[in-house]
Order: C-alpha cells, then sequence, then structure tokens
C-alpha cells in the first residue's frame, strides 16, 4: 500500500506581536484522509497557527506548502512575511477551506447564496453547477430545505452546517476548522461534530483546533498538544490522551488550564 | 378663507409645473448625489491616502455650509467670475451654468453626495471583520470582496439612514425657490401669496403636497427595507 499524497505541509512557523513571541517553530504535515485535532490551552497559539496556514495571520518565518505547491512568501512591511504572488495565494486559499469559531456567514445573503459565493465568483463555476453541489452538501449536512433561510434566522449548530457546506462546496484539498464548536450551546455541539465524524468517514482531509477531547479521541488519527507556541507532545490520540508523557499536557487534561 | 382660488384650473396648473420641476429636480440629484457618493464612500474607506483626504475634506466642506449657501454660491457666485463668463456662450461644459435648473441641480447633488457618502462609510466601516475574513479565506481578492461582500452589505444597512437623507433632499428642494427662475412647489405657492394675497391657504397647499410626496416616498423605502433588510428581521417563528 503506498502512502498516501502529503496534502498539507507546514514547517517551522514563528509568529510574534510585537515582543510576544506566539509561534515558536511549529511544524505539521497532513496526508490524504489524515484527521489532525490540535489541542492546548487558550494563549498557546493553537488557532494563530491555524490561521497562519491560510495566511490570515502572517508569520515571520516558516514554509507552506499546499499539495506540492510551495506558496511564495517574502519579507514585508514590518518584518512579516506576506504573499509574494497574490494570485497564487487566493488560489491556494480555495485550496484550503476554512470553517470559523463565529461561523462568518455573510449575513446578506441567503444560506444557498452563502454556498454558491465562492465555486462561481472565485472558480468560476457555472451557477446551475454550483446549485447543485450546494444541494447536495446541503442535504449532506442535514439542511436540506432550508436553502432560503438567511443565517440570522437559524440555530447557531444550523449555521455551522451551513459553514460547513460552503467550505465543502469549493472541494478544498485540506479543511480548517477553528474551535468550530466552542460558540455553540451543549446540545447543538453534537449535530456539528456528528457532521465532521461524518467528513472524516469520508477521508477528508481535516486540521481541527479544538477542546472537545472526545473528537479528538474517536475521531482523529493524529493529536498534536501546543504549549506556548511550541509542540510539546504529539502521536495517535489513543495513546497521548491516555498516557500523556509531559507533565504539561497530564495538568492540561486533568483540567489545570494554566 | 379663500379655498375657491384652488379651484381655479390656472392655480392647480402652476402648483402642477411646480410638482413636476420639483420632483425632476429631486430624482436627478438623487441619481447623480448617488453615484457620487458610492465614489466618495469607497475613497473615504480606501487605502490610499490621499484620496482618503481629499473626499474627507470635500465631505466636511458640504456638511460644514449651509445649502442654501451652496446654492446661492453656484447660482450667483460662478456668474460674477470673470473666467466662467467668458466661457459660458460657446465651451460646452460651462455653458449650462447659464441654465438655473442645472445650477440648482449641482447643487442639490453635490450636497446630497457629501451627506449620503458619509453614511455609507460609516456602514462600510462596521462590516463585520468576520464576514470579510471569511471572504479572504475562500480566495476572493479585495476587489471582489468589496464587490460581493461589503457594498451590498454596506448598502443594505445604509437604507434607513438613506431614506431620512431623501425625505431631507425633498425639503432641501424648497431653498430653489430663492432661484428666480426656478418654479417649484414653493415658488409656485410664493406666486399664489403674491398673486392673491393668501400666505395660509398658498403654503398649506403647498405643505399637503411635500406631505403627499413624502408619504410615497416613505411608503417606497418601507416596501425596500422589507426586501432588502429581511436577514436582520426578528425570526419569524
Amino acid at each position: 500500500m503506498s502512502t498516501p499524497a502529503l496534502k498539507l505541509q507546514v514547517e517551522n512557523l514563528h509568529k510574534r506581536y510585537g515582543n510576544h513571541e506566539v509561534l515558536k517553530g511549529v511544524s505539521l504535515s497532513a496526508r490524504s484522509g489524515d484527521v489532525i485535532s490540535i489541542i492546548g490551552s487558550s494563549g498557546s497559539g493553537k488557532s494563530t497557527f491555524l490561521r497562519c496556514i491560510n495566511l490570515l495571520e502572517k508569520p515571520y518565518e516558516g514554509r507552506i506548502v499546499v499539495a506540492g505547491e510551495e506558496l511564495k512568501l517574502r519579507p514585508g512591511k514590518g518584518g512579516e512575511l506576506e504573499a509574494a504572488d497574490p494570485q497564487q495565494l487566493q488560489r491556494l486559499r480555495t485550496r484550503l477551506a476554512m470553517v470559523f469559531q463565529n461561523f462568518n456567514l455573510w449575513a446578506h445573503m441567503t444560506v444557498l447564496e452563502n454556498i454558491i459565493e465562492a465555486p462561481v465568483h472565485v472558480l468560476k463555476v457555472s451557477k446551475e453547477q454550483a446549485v447543485q453541489t450546494a444541494r447536495k452538501y446541503l442535504d449532506r449536512v442535514g439542511l436540506k430545505g432550508m436553502e432560503d433561510r438567511y443565517p440570522s434566522h437559524m440555530s447557531g449548530g444550523q449555521q455551522q452546517r451551513v459553514a460547513i457546506a460552503r467550505a465543502l462546496a469549493v472541494e478544498p484539498e485540506v479543511m480548517l476548522f477553528d474551535e468550530p464548536t466552542s460558540a455553540l450551546d451543549p446540545e447543538l455541539v453534537t449535530e456539528v461534530l456528528r457532521v465532521m465524524q461524518q467528513l472524516a468517514e469520508e477521508h477528508r482531509t481535516m486540521v481541527v483546533v479544538t477542546h472537545e477531547m472526545g473528537f479528538a479521541r474517536e475521531v482523529s488519527n493524529h493529536l498534536i498538544f501546543l504549549h506556548q507556541g511550541r509542540i510539546e507532545e504529539q502521536g495517535h490520540p489513543r495513546e497521548v490522551l491516555a498516557n500523556p508523557k509531559s507533565e504539561r499536557l497530564a495538568q492540561f487534561l486533568s483540567g489545570n488550564l494554566k | 378663507m379663500n379655498w375657491e382660488v384652488f379651484s381655479d384650473p390656472a392655480t392647480l396648473a402652476l402648483y402642477g409645473e411646480g410638482l413636476v420641476t420639483t420632483l425632476s429636480l429631486l430624482l436627478s440629484s438623487l441619481a447623480v448625489g448617488a453615484v457620487l457618493a458610492l465614489l466618495l464612500a469607497l475613497a473615504l474607506t480606501g487605502s490610499v491616502a490621499p484620496l482618503r483626504w481629499l473626499a474627507g475634506a470635500y465631505t466636511y466642506c458640504i456638511r460644514g455650509t449651509p445649502l442654501l449657501i451652496q446654492v446661492y454660491l453656484i447660482y450667483y457666485g460662478l456668474a460674477q467670475l470673470e473666467w466662467i463668463q467668458a466661457r459660458w456662450d460657446d465651451v460646452w461644459p460651462w455653458t449650462h451654468f447659464k441654465d438655473p435648473f442645472f445650477c440648482a441641480l449641482l447643487a442639490f447633488a453635490l450636497n446630497n453626495a457629501g451627506y449620503t457618502a458619509e453614511m455609507l462609510a460609516g456602514s462600510i466601516r462596521e462590516t463585520s471583520a468576520g464576514e470579510l475574513e471569511a471572504a479572504q479565506a475562500m480566495g476572493m481578492s479585495r476587489w471582489q470582496t468589496l464587490r460581493r461582500i461589503v457594498v451590498p452589505s454596506a448598502l443594505r444597512r445604509t437604507l434607513p439612514a438613506y431614506s431620512n437623507e431623501v425625505v431631507m433632499m425633498l425639503h432641501s428642494t424648497s431653498l430653489a425657490s430663492t432661484v428666480p427662475a426656478m418654479l417649484d412647489v414653493t415658488a409656485a405657492a410664493s406666486r399664489i401669496y403674491s398673486d392673491f394675497y393668501l400666505p395660509f391657504e398658498a403654503y398649506i397647499f403647498a405643505a399637503a403636497i411635500y406631505l403627499s410626496i413624502t408619504f410615497i416616498l416613505v411608503g417606497i423605502f418601507r416596501v425596500t427595507e422589507r426586501r432588502y433588510l429581511a436577514y436582520l428581521a426578528p425570526r419569524r417563528a
């Protein structure tokens, strides 16, 4: 059996805000079908790391390679790296779809319009095809028939599932999830996690920043524990969570968040 | 009270002519003002500093002076300049300045643009940062984000304040009556006043006309808001 293709390679990311170093050399590799969970206490840099991958945050050192193509970076004003080729950045961003903690759906558009927006206007897919794809993914996340609703008229769990459908509609190589259930009521968390589990079972490549240890243990096949900007420990979730080698991870898991 | 003067067709025709002038002034200055306002708002919120400064200076001047003075400056003031006088018989853009309707239109459009631009700029600045990030993360260019997310959202959110501005512009057109050659509704009322010495009846009739137009404008905006601001309406169970 040949090794699955390397979908995402992030090497040695460094990021600082002023004098405060948030990421001190974090690397990650994702092969096709990997579901990588990133856990850590607040301030550990996990969301920042995820947002550096699609350059929503600008690192000051590091390499990002998406599906074999390296994102060309050059130093900009202020010392941070910026995209040397804006067109390439836009293109690579369509290969990485992101699901945000606060859903970030476009409020003035209906559910259907939200989902077809990127395929039609960025990927230049025909509208009919985009609508077909949108309906398919809307059904997949369990929201059939909600095409003409506005996001503000839906529950948080429904909105997040629309956001997932929107990410799926661009057929990404890797899906990035930034604490997707952190803003949801506990009852609504399950429906979103269930959708994410289905995506994992379809062998989609996912990188998930999360606090949901159950998801991390059951669904992901690699776990990264970040502490103060460094990878403290990583490995297969069942081993790492059952037998943490580092003291900080043990503390974190026992609920003592520092 | 002498209301019989209003059953005279000549009186009604005078008000009718005034109504046509008022409405054409209102609609054309709104049309020109809206386009100008959009450009100014993009300049005010854009990344090019000189444009930002120029647009800001423009809105400051417009909002810092009374509309009446702006009308006087354009209608009377420009006519005094020898530079304009030498050109306004033959050279194309300046020939328009001999037309009182054009002068009034210019003053109202510039004024409307100044106020509407600031309203629109405020809405643009208020655009949710999360929605912008989502657009970027989806691979949209800055221009696409502006065109598909920022401006449509800002235009919708400006609607309620804009309806206020439109109604105010309707009533501001009454200042066109200070321009001697313009016969708008207020000027028609003044004419009736001077002809028949009936100030109360004349101006009450004018007020009734303005009230009716306002009623229609407000109705149009209510329908428009119900459609375009549906996403802000409370959930209907």
